[in-house]
């Protein structure tokens, strides 16, 4: 099914979370359109990962429902009951969903290049040709195309976050999950990084971005969404979250994160 | 002083008129020997072998979300663990014991297609390779987990996120990495393998120990022949360990480490600094 830009694309429906005895989502609704840019922004802790995790099934979900391209990601409805599909069935619908993660998760035994080839291959059965002449083309979009023989032990942070995401777009998802892709950055590889995501929204694509980066939410969101306590606080344009919030909850978050990026920079438990 | 003390103890031993130095050349050659060096190589190998491919899967099975499948492999690891090599050795040996017959039919029926003295299907060579090799798969099991446990959820993750199913996951993304932490072990695995095959001469398993048991029992020569079996296994552990050094090597490869601390962070869990 292909959807046109303005129709819905992801519709969670209450979505409840636990881990054990602690609630991490309480009720969580919301929709994403095709071609929308929603970044999840709020404290740790308030379940922003966790409900991006849930996206695509790496978190099951204990209540409510998620919906991709209208289908239930994990699982099918049989009469009037969730069933979790095959482990199989759950790996083809992530497929159509890229991930980006905090600590770039690349494959440190594969090159760059076999890093973006290896899931076409293997699970769009693409040829190596292929699958090698895509990759070189999305390395070199990520202004990396010499890094192509390297492997992540030999690259940047900054470089191998942008490995990271040329991986995710090989399969050329409907929808790019980011999680946090900046937080584990020194400082000066943020930009870099940004710079590729702002490229793929100009592109359309469809994105949710867990992020602190303020001046990303405002510049490429068309809607930003604050988290706290499991719930959704607050939602709507960059301009009416970031600069006319209503609830205190999120003022004060807002102020906190503003007053500066000390706190941001600080190494901890490490002597160098 | 430990260095002369050594030397010295080793002069001692070797003009001790005791061990008798001609007789030990004499065996070192001797047929019977020679063919128990050939027999314990190749014990070791296809125990190992068996070890290898069976152990590695049952780390999978060990690992698996089937709780009945988990089960099996944790109780047989239990199971060879608990109990003595040499207890496995002997019971596989005396087999025959407790089912003298082997058929192959319809369970509670007469009909039967094929029937067999256990005696004669187990031989002592197959109960000496079934013996270690049994063994050797909940020993190897067991390093595989360590191994898969040591690759970070976070691949794991990556891959699925990719759409990889579960067993293509375990085959391109965490058992390769898995390989650094496995490899070492496996070489002492294989040096140890070598040695245990020595227990399998109390079932008559022809191997390099049995030769020399058999020999000194007829000619009384124990020392000389002690010396001798001895002296092979030093040969054939200095051997076999060339292998596993270039193994170490190959696995060793991607963890070159470059200098920034992204990915000290990436290689070492988050916000953490490498030591200088």
């Amino acid at each position: 099914m292909v959807l046109q830009r303005g129709e819905p694309l992801v519709v969670a429906h209450n979505v409840h979370k636990r881990f054990g005895s602690n609630e991490v989502l309480k009720g969580i609704s919301l929709s994403v359109s095709v071609g929308e840019v929603v970044c999840l922004l709020g404290p740790s802790g308030s379940g922003k990962s966790t409900f991006l995790r849930c996206i695509n099934h790496l978190e099951k979900v204990d209540a409510g429902s998620i919906e991709v391209g209208g289908r239930f990601v994990g699982y099918e409805r049989r009469s009037n009951e969730l069933i979790e599909l095959p482990r199989r069935k759950i790996a083809q619908q992530r497929a159509n969903i890229g991930m980006v993660f905090q600590q770039f998760n690349l494959f440190p035994h594969l090159t760059a290049l076999e890093n973006v080839t290896l899931a076409p291959t293997r699970v769009k059965g693409l040829s190596r040709v292929a699958a090698e002449a895509a990759g070189r083309e999305l390395l070199q979009r990520m202004g990396l195309v010499d890094k192509a023989d390297a492997y992540p032990a030999q690259l940047s942070g900054g470089q191998q976050q942008r490995v990271a995401i040329a991986r995710a777009l090989a399969m050329s998802p409907e929808l790019m999950l980011f999680d946090e892709p900046t937080s584990a950055l020194d400082p000066e590889l943020v930009g870099e990084v940004l710079a590729a995501m702002r490229q793929l929204a100009r592109e359309g694509m469809t994105m949710v971005v867990v992020t602190h980066e303020m001046q990303f939410a405002r510049e490429v969101a068309d809607v930003v969404i604050f988290m706290d306590g499991g719930v959704i606080v607050e939602m709507g344009t960059p301009a009416e979250v970031l600069d006319a919030a209503k609830e205190d909850r999120t003022r004060a978050f807002l102020s906190r994160v503003r007053r500066g990026p000390s706190d941001q920079t600080v190494e901890t438990g490490g002597d160098a | 002083m430990v260095v002369v003390a050594g030397v010295g103890a080793v002069w001692s031993l070797v003009k001790n008129p005791n061990v008798e130095w001609g007789i030990v050349r004499h065996y070192f050659v001797d047929g019977l020997v020679t063919n128990g060096v050939l027999v314990t190589l190749y014990l070791t190998f296809i125990a190992m072998a068996i070890g290898i491919v069976g152990g590695t899967a049952m780390a999978v099975m060990r690992l698996s979300e089937n709780p009945v499948v988990s089960a099996f492999a944790r109780f047989y690891i239990w199971f060879f663990r608990g109990t003595p090599i040499l207890i496995q050795i002997i019971f596989w040996g005396y087999a025959g014991a407790i089912y003298p017959k082997v058929m192959i039919g319809i369970p509670f029926t007469h009909v039967t297609w094929f029937t067999a003295e256990s005696s004669s299907l187990i031989t002592p060579m197959l109960a000496a390779i079934l013996s270690l090799g049994l063994n050797e798969i909940a020993y190897f099991a067991e390093i595989v987990r360590g191994g898969i446990s040591g690759v970070s959820k976070g691949q794991t993750e990556a891959a699925y996120s990719l759409g990889l199913t579960p067993g293509a996951t375990t085959r391109r993304i965490v058992l390769p990495q898995a390989m650094r932490i496995i490899v070492p072990p496996t070489g002492n695995e294989v040096l140890t393998m070598l040695k245990e095959t020595s227990l399998v001469s109390v079932i008559a398993g022809r191997d390099l120990m049995t030769a020399v048991q058999q020999i000194y029992s007829q000619n009384y020569q124990v020392i000389p022949l002690l010396v001798v079996g001895g002296l092979w296994y030093l040969i054939l552990t200095s051997v076999l360990s060339v292998p596993q050094r270039a193994l170490e090597r190959r696995f060793g490869r991607s963890t070159v480490s470059a200098g920034t601390s992204g990915v000290r962070r990436m290689l070492f869990g988050t916000r953490q600094r490498a030591r200088p």
